[in-house]
């Protein structure tokens, strides 16, 4: 007798059980406010999609005399981990004649990039800083290769070292 | 039909040799799990890994100890935190750095956060292994919320190479502490319909009890540690049995069931959610004002001898250990990892199983495959 | 006078005076089946669309999320875009299958989910054949989809598709018991297999209502049955997504796929069907005791929307069923039937047949 009661219990409870998942299911199937779908590309030009402190690329901020911090040091290209920094340097004369060290290009290869963080951590001018663009989809693969100082753009501190020489 | 088409499908005494993976929706990830099978019985497994071997192990010889951190996210990456903390906490010991408190206090609050983040995933995929395709979405959509915290403060969402040796790569955001009290106050209304979901439903408990049992023998001798071995009553959580950072200071339980079945890993994660949450609760209120980071030299080199490191990833004991000659490139790095582990027992426990077993025993495990590549 | 106006039987017997005057009376047969035919033919192309996109709107908002709303208003024109793609696919060539017979699985299918539609009533007066064994010609006619589903698993020379066959095999079998006999509860209330005298018997009550408890648990067993039957979750086996990657149709592409993904909606609108027919009316409304203004208002509410609501009810509870519940393990899928379901089910016919003995229905 105990083996007959058991097994309709067994039946009411999974019964029971099943209901209970069902009502979580219909629940939501009845309340449309919970959809947390955003719309990608349409909700782009209404809010921010990203928070500020978004890693998405690599990025050297300019001024508005299209000039930027970076010294051409070197040190970030050391410390990437994998290779995705290039530095070519050139040199132009100075005030005085004297030959000095400027960034001639600032080679960023995004394919690469793991962003670690570590180029914009250790940058002793704090020239490089992240962007917030995520959309770095191509084509070609050598567009993901970038020159991070824009042409004609030049350090800022030169000026200011000629200003306190002045 | 002729004969060699029979030989193909079916071996000569009937058994038949079923590759699951390396593309399998239930082996999640690049796993090739070779089956033989007798009918739909599962007479023995042979997992072959290596299909995303990417000489992490190597590739740490010719980095320096900071750039040696954002590879150990590509491990696990589903507890990168932890793991990033592994090879800090190294660091910091060999070299004695004291790392101020306020750094200690939020890495243990980003370290169970990824474990519940971990978790939650692990439950929405597990989920799915047994067909509870709804499941996934509920778990994806409050992970999201952790994922978010994340995104605010260290601009990156999975693999945020957040930690250095010495402490944070910058401060967090200021609206951190709140926004994680948020969710805990959040999840702890959402968990209940988890349990109502899934783990009272009486299929469920059908798919999951009794199937897959590991003795606590077993799961010692096979080395299974997280939250599979602590399923299997034996108590390996580190946090507890070699506290590091400030878990000693700390207020919770080590979660433990003797059943070793499916179900009683499945209760242990579940269970672990709700003592992290309570960890979240304990640790938000104790970061305090001071710097993110210890003064640590910009090239950081270990006195010449041997480390050793271990703490414990959403999956289990992660250990780093450093062969260092003194240089600024550790001469060997190894790191013990907890799928690999975890991952070999499966032959023993799931023998005599059906072949839908084996799904829910490989995702009461809670593999991720490039942790056992590496 | 709502009794003509929403009678089809009135237009189809016009039909067929017209063409019966302009054409001898066999070709005036073949002219009515090719006409016949077409319509089913559109009907269930459009429905299978229909169907695809709801079950992805339902789902959808079970897992808090939109669901198809890109191609057209709220996505209506997706699973068309969708069947172009699947139309224009590559059809995969499979190496050492047997050729003809993985080629042929998928027609079987669909044929026997097209042959089935034959006999629904869809309407007063609008059902193509009214056999007087309907309900057995339908048991009959649905059960043979699954000869495709095991020579589509045999014959594509997977290991995959062989076990989502065999599997299909054992469920379909054991599960026929159970739709069989919950069925057979109606026909012993109302004493006769011909589809339209069950409805007929119903314009005063529902069976579900009429038949007091044991109807309804009838009614229970059918719907987890037929789920089961028509290989949907949470009994998806055969095609057990975790474990057979897609069981049985694993190594099919482009329409012979389609086909079988169109035949196993189309066979849950026929499960639907049956059950709306034999437990909930047909195209019967709703009416209570002797509320007579509520009875009229019923009664002015088309019969053909009565039995596509019904019907689409039905369907909704099955996808709820799917998107709630984990699979079953295959042990698990034959002990539910032969432990639980089929003794409920003949105790319950027993008990049926005593209430029909000593006249206890209304």
């Amino acid at each position: 007798m105990s083996g007959v009661i058991k097994y309709f219990a067994d039946i009411l409870h999974g019964i029971k059980t099943l209901w209970g998942g069902m009502r979580i299911t219909g629940k939501y199937f009845l309340s449309p406010k919970e959809i947390v779908t955003q719309q990608y590309p349409e909700i782009r030009h209404k809010q921010k999609i990203v928070y500020d402190r978004f890693k998405g690329e690599v990025i050297m901020p300019h001024d508005e005399n299209n000039q930027h911090n970076c010294t051409g040091c070197g040190v970030c290209e050391m410390y990437c981990p994998n290779g995705s920094i290039e530095i070519i340097t050139k040199k132009i004369p100075g005030e005085n004649g004297k030959m000095i060290k400027v960034i001639d290009k600032h080679i960023y290869h995004l394919s690469m990039c793991t962003f670690c963080g570590l180029c914009i951590k250790v940058c002793p001018t704090q020239a490089l800083a992240w962007g917030q663009n995520f959309e770095h989809a191509v084509y070609d693969r050598s567009k993901l290769t970038k020159v991070l100082n824009k042409p004609g753009s030049s350090y800022k501190g030169l000026n200011k070292k000629k200003e306190a020489k002045s | 039909m002729d004969t060699k088409l029979k030989n193909y499908i079916v071996k000569e005494n009937g058994d038949i040799i079923l590759n699951m993976g390396p593309q399998h929706p239930s082996t999640h990830g690049v796993l090739r799990l070779e089956v033989v099978l007798k009918g739909e019985t599962v007479k023995q497994v042979v997992p072959h890994i290596g299909y995303i071997h990417r000489g992490i192990e190597k590739m740490c010889e010719y980095d320096t100890y900071k750039q040696i951190i954002h590879l150990t996210d590509r491990m696990d990456y589903l507890s990168a935190h932890m793991n990033n903390e592994a090879v800090c906490l190294l660091v910091e010991n060999a070299l004695g750095i004291e790392v101020p408190e306020r750094v200690k206090y939020i890495r243990v609050v980003l370290d169970e956060l990824t474990r519940i983040a971990s978790h939650q995933l692990w439950w929405s995929a597990y989920g799915m292994d047994l067909g509870a395709l709804t499941a996934f979405f509920y778990g994806m959509r409050d992970r999201e919320r952790i994922l978010d915290i994340f995104e605010e403060s260290f601009g990156s969402r999975l693999l945020h190479s957040f930690n250095t040796p010495g402490g944070l790569m910058h401060d967090v955001h200021p609206n951190f502490q709140k926004h994680t009290m948020e969710f805990v106050k959040y999840f702890r209304k959402k968990l209940p319909e988890y349990h109502q979901l899934l783990t009272d439903n009486v299929i469920f408990r059908n798919r999951t009890q009794g199937i897959g049992v590991m003795s606590k023998e077993t799961a010692i001798a096979y080395g299974v540690t997280g939250p599979s071995g602590r399923g299997s009553g034996y108590s390996c959580d580190v946090r507890k049995i070699a506290p590091y950072g400030v878990y000693d200071q700390l207020e919770f339980e080590e979660i433990i069931y003797d059943e070793g079945d499916s179900f009683a890993r499945y209760m242990v994660r579940m269970k672990e959610i709700e003592q992290s949450l309570n960890i979240i609760e304990q640790a938000v209120d104790k970061i305090t004002d001071g710097p993110y980071t210890a003064k640590v030299k910009p090239i950081i080199k270990l006195p010449e001898g041997e480390y050793y490191q271990r703490v414990e990833t959403a999956r289990g004991e992660l250990g780093v250990y450093v062969v260092s000659d003194g240089k600024k490139f550790p001469y060997r790095m190894h790191f013990r990892s907890p799928n690999f582990n975890n991952l070999f027992v499966l032959n023993t426990i799931a023998k005599g199983h059906l072949i839908a077993d084996l799904v829910a025993i490989s995702g009461s495990l809670d593999l991720v495959i490039p942790d056992i590549d590496r | 006078m709502h009794d003509r106006i929403y009678d089809f039987s009135q237009l189809t017997h016009h039909i067929d005076q017209a063409l019966r005057s302009v054409m001898s009376p066999t070709w005036t047969v073949i002219t009515e089946l090719v006409i016949i035919g077409l319509i089913f033919l559109g009907f269930y192309a459009l429905l299978g669309l229909f169907l695809v996109y709801a079950e992805r709107k339902v789902c959808a908002l079970m897992q808090n999320r939109i669901g198809p709303n890109r191609v057209g208003k709220w996505g209506t024109l997706q699973t068309v875009a969708d069947l172009i793609k699947l139309l224009t696919k590559e059809l995969v060539y499979i190496k050492r299958s047997d050729k003809f017979l993985y080629n042929l699985a998928p027609f079987i299918v669909i044929v026997a989910s097209f042959l089935a539609i034959a006999a629904v009533p869809f309407a007063k007066g609008l059902q193509a054949v009214d056999l007087d064994i309907g309900i057995f010609y339908i048991i009959a006619v649905t059960s043979l989809g699954v000869i495709g589903i095991l020579l589509g698993g045999w014959a594509s020379n997977s290991k995959y598709s062989l076990i989502g066959a065999m599997r299909s095999g054992a469920q379909v079998v054991s599960y026929e018991l159970s739709v069989g006999l919950s069925l057979l509860s109606i026909v012993i209330f109302t004493g006769s297999t011909r589809l339209s005298t069950i409805i007929a018997s119903q314009a005063d009550g529902w069976w579900i209502f009429k038949g007091h408890i044991p109807a309804v648990i009838a009614f229970l067993i059918y719907l987890v049955a037929a789920t089961a039957e028509i290989n949907r979750g949470p009994f998806d086996l055969p095609e057990a997504e975790s474990e057979l990657t897609a069981g049985f149709h694993t190594e099919y592409s482009g329409i012979k796929f389609a086909m079988f993904f169109l035949a196993e909606y189309m066979n849950m609108f026929l499960v639907a069907a049956i059950a709306t027919t034999l437990f909930l009316g047909g195209w019967m409304p709703f009416h209570i005791g002797h509320w007579d203004a509520f009875n009229r208002i019923m009664d002015y509410i088309p019969s053909i929307i009565w039995f596509f609501g019904k019907v689409f009810f039905i369907i909704y509870v099955i996808m709820w069923f799917k998107w709630t519940f984990p699979r079953l393990r295959i042990d698990q899928l034959l002990k539910l039937e032969w432990k639980y379901l089929l003794p409920l089910n003949l105790i319950n016919t027993i008990i049926i047949a005593f209430i029909v003995m000593m006249g206890w229905y209304f």
